[in-house]
């Protein structure tokens, strides 16, 4: 009895292997192996942030493109390039390192509220309704659209502010908390040398007094930070400073210029002397 | 058997705390705000400058495309600046700031009470008169009049249909100006119908206003063609596509116009509005709104001319009621909160809806219990806690396929939630992203 059972589903699973086989040969696709060694060196994090459809879909593309010159990995950066060229043979494409910018210091004690939201506790919902719950109609709801976003973990709402908070060492620059903020509130900008930059941290268009009476800490567009640039790094433009990071040399000139303190320095070294200011200029250079 | 839609709707409490109230002119204030994006479209083009004089109907803002309506000065006086202000969409819009100075209207404008009944214009004149006033839906989605009276090659309107359901809880406005301009309100019907060229118009008028009913029934014997259909109350009765079905008995496709199925359809308000700019040559100035709430000591509907604020239509009412919660542009259920009483009156202002703290507290939202409630009070027949579904997980193929974009933003499906879910604010971001994705698609 064992024998024949035994006989039977062998054959059964012989025939099977000899079908399937066949079949696997006769309808091939054939997928270039590269682009599965691409796909190994790529950081596997499928957010997005190059444009394509998750790493498999980046891969792909960086297969079939002729030059690597528009495809750029945000998260590997410059190294995983590297990588995927020496694979592909091809020349690396170069990109400064970005990261993610929150440009709203509209905090709990700078912006009173005028109003109150009761709806849904979701950024885009909001804004499809009105400006927010404060004077600026301009400024961070703080529901948390661009955290939901994140998948890196790296922008969190910080409790006291109800403003988000990146994380430099975890933001990669993929961008999805930009496309999440329905008030384009968060830019990518280059990260600078040790994290360093200085940025408007405002977007409010209004008219100087109407902007600040809304919020202590906006942007009335004052260019006094304009006059002070010494490399012409900052243009104003519907009542709103804003700083071009390529142009931009780390001079701090412009920040203790600002009457609401809208520019903001991050990672610079605490100031002690003009003396010192003007070395860490020449260094940065 | 008094007929109503077919499919969902629901029958909130009605409230018409104002109804039988008669239409009393509010005073002109010192300042108005027109705004210049009053309409569905292109916002209109300013065509005046700080420091010019204007009179009560001299045109101030040009029409910004088709799909776009002409603003007219709605008092006399200096303008004072032109510069963003916040309109009931809660965001800075440009707005023309005029001051007060008299009231001096435009010579062309007809002032008499005299009812002018007959109307010797072709068809394209008419629509010409109707353009020039700068006329958009008066039932609130404020799409431009003359658009809707242009059907698209190939089709032919059959019946004009009137949209005096009012099936808006508290609102009474467009019941006051039956009352009042009835005869006139007819008069604009008739010329509505030589506009489109048909032989046909039904008012379709909810059973809760029996005065307005019988009032329309003695005057319509003298019009040729125009009928008075009563209907059975039921929200949202007054949506185009619902009243259709409610008059007609016929469906408009997804996607299509209710010119395919030979309907066009104007509020009641539409049709005064229409009367006095081809008859009286007197552009949209001014229109009736409701005051009203529970807590209002006086409610009320007010001839308010456009840009007022209306902090003083809150005071003519009696003033604003000390536990106020919540300041509602328009009716309790499509109606908008609204940020500041600086807020201006615009063309599609109904009514100024004052709820009290208690009554605007939104409850704590639970868990879907699949009671399927939504679905059954939808007047559209789509599923909407799937939709919402969808929305949440940015799922736009699943909304897209379960045509989210159908939805008529009634919030039949809030309202009727066991489970307090917010239903409509997610389909309304779900229906714009889904727009978006077929728009981009087609370009």
């Amino acid at each position: 009895m064992i024998l024949i059972a035994i006989i039977s589903l062998g054959g059964i699973g012989v025939v099977g292997a000899v079908l399937l086989y066949a079949a696997s040969k006769k309808f091939e696709v054939y997928e270039d192996p590269r682009i599965a060694q691409v796909q190994d060196v790529l950081p596997a994090a499928n957010c997005g942030g190059c444009g394509y459809p998750g790493c498999s879909g980046f891969a792909a593309a960086c297969v079939k493109a002729e030059s690597l010159d528009s495809l750029f990995c945000p998260v590997g950066g410059a190294d995983v390039m590297n990588n995927v060229a020496s694979i592909l043979g091809k020349e690396a494409s170069t990109s400064d390192p970005m990261v993610a910018v929150v440009r709203c210091n509209g905090t709990c004690e700078a912006r009173p509220r005028t109003n109150q939201y009761d709806g849904a506790k979701n950024c885009a919902i909001a804004a499809s309704l009105y400006g927010g719950e404060t004077g600026c109609s301009y400024g961070c709801f703080g529901y948390g659209d661009c955290v939901s976003a994140c998948t890196f973990d790296a922008i969190h709402i910080n409790p006291e502010t109800l403003l988000p908070e990146v994380i430099d060492d975890k933001c990669t620059a993929c961008g999805a908390c930009v496309k999440a903020c329905p008030k384009n509130i968060i830019e990518l900008r280059k990260k600078g040398p040790k994290s360093r930059r200085i940025f408007v941290s405002c977007i409010n268009k209004d008219k100087g007094g109407i902007a600040k009476k809304a919020c202590d800490n906006a942007c009335i567009g004052c260019s006094k930070c304009q006059k002070e640039c010494p490399f012409e790094a900052i243009t104003i433009e519907n009542n709103l400073a804003y700083i071009d990071y390529q142009k931009c040399r780390l001079c701090r000139k412009c920040v203790p210029v600002c009457p609401t303190n809208a520019i903001h320095e991050l990672n610079f070294p605490p100031r002690k002397e003009a003396v010192e200011t003007k070395e860490t200029q020449e260094e940065t250079k | 058997m008094l007929r109503t839609f077919r499919i969902g709707g629901i029958h909130p409490p009605e409230n018409k705390l104002s109804a039988g109230k008669k239409i009393t002119p509010l005073a002109i204030p010192e300042q108005v705000i027109i705004p210049l994006s009053q309409h569905i479209g292109a916002p209109a083009q300013a065509v005046v400058k700080k420091g010019d004089v204007v009179k009560v109907g001299t045109l101030i803002g040009k029409s910004g495309g088709f799909v776009s309506a002409n603003i007219h000065s709605s008092v006399s006086g200096k303008v004072n600046k032109i510069d963003n202000a916040i309109d009931a969409s809660g965001y800075k819009r440009s707005a023309i700031y005029i001051d007060v100075e008299g009231d001096e209207w435009e010579e062309s404008i007809d002032r008499s009470n005299q009812l002018a009944k007959t109307c010797a214009l072709s068809a394209k004149e008419i629509i010409d008169k109707i353009t020039e006033a700068g006329i958009v839906g008066m039932g609130g989605a404020t799409f431009p009049t003359q658009v809707k009276l242009m059907p698209p090659p190939g089709n032919k309107a059959e019946v004009l249909i009137i949209n005096a359901a009012e099936c808006e809880p508290y609102l009474t406005s467009d019941h006051s100006l039956m009352m009042e301009k009835g005869e006139e309100t007819l008069c604009g019907i008739s010329i509505l119908m030589k506009a489109i060229e048909v032989d046909k118009a039904v008012i379709g008028i909810e059973k809760n206003k029996p005065d307005a009913i019988s009032h329309f029934e003695n005057l319509a014997k003298e019009y040729k063609g125009i009928e008075v259909m009563p209907l059975k109350s039921r929200y949202p009765q007054g949506g185009e596509k619902q009243l259709i079905d409610a008059v007609i008995r016929r469906q408009v496709k997804s996607g299509s116009l209710p010119i395919s199925v030979g309907a066009v359809v104007q509020n009641v308000g539409t049709a005064y509005a229409v009367y006095e700019a081809v008859q009286k040559n007197k552009p949209l100035i001014e229109r009736v709104v409701t005051v009203t709430g529970k807590n209002v000591s006086n409610a009320s509907n007010l001839l308010v001319r456009i840009g007022t604020p209306i902090s003083k239509l809150i005071d003519a009412a009696g003033g604003l009621p000390v536990n106020t919660g919540k300041i509602i542009g328009g009716g309790p259920m499509m109606g908008k909160a609204l940020i500041s009483t600086e807020v201006p009156v615009t063309k599609g202002s109904s009514g100024i809806l004052l709820l009290s703290e208690a009554e605007a507290v939104r409850k704590p939202m639970y868990n879907c219990i699949r009671c399927a409630k939504c679905v059954n009070v939808c007047p559209m027949g789509l599923n909407p806690t799937l939709l919402m579904d969808a929305t949440e997980f940015s799922n736009w193929e699943l909304a897209e396929k379960n045509n989210i974009v159908d939805c008529i933003e009634c919030g039949s499906c809030s309202y009727t939630c066991p489970a307090n879910r917010v239903l409509l604010d997610y389909i309304r971001l779900g229906k714009g992203k889904v727009m978006g994705i077929i728009r981009a698609r087609k370009s």
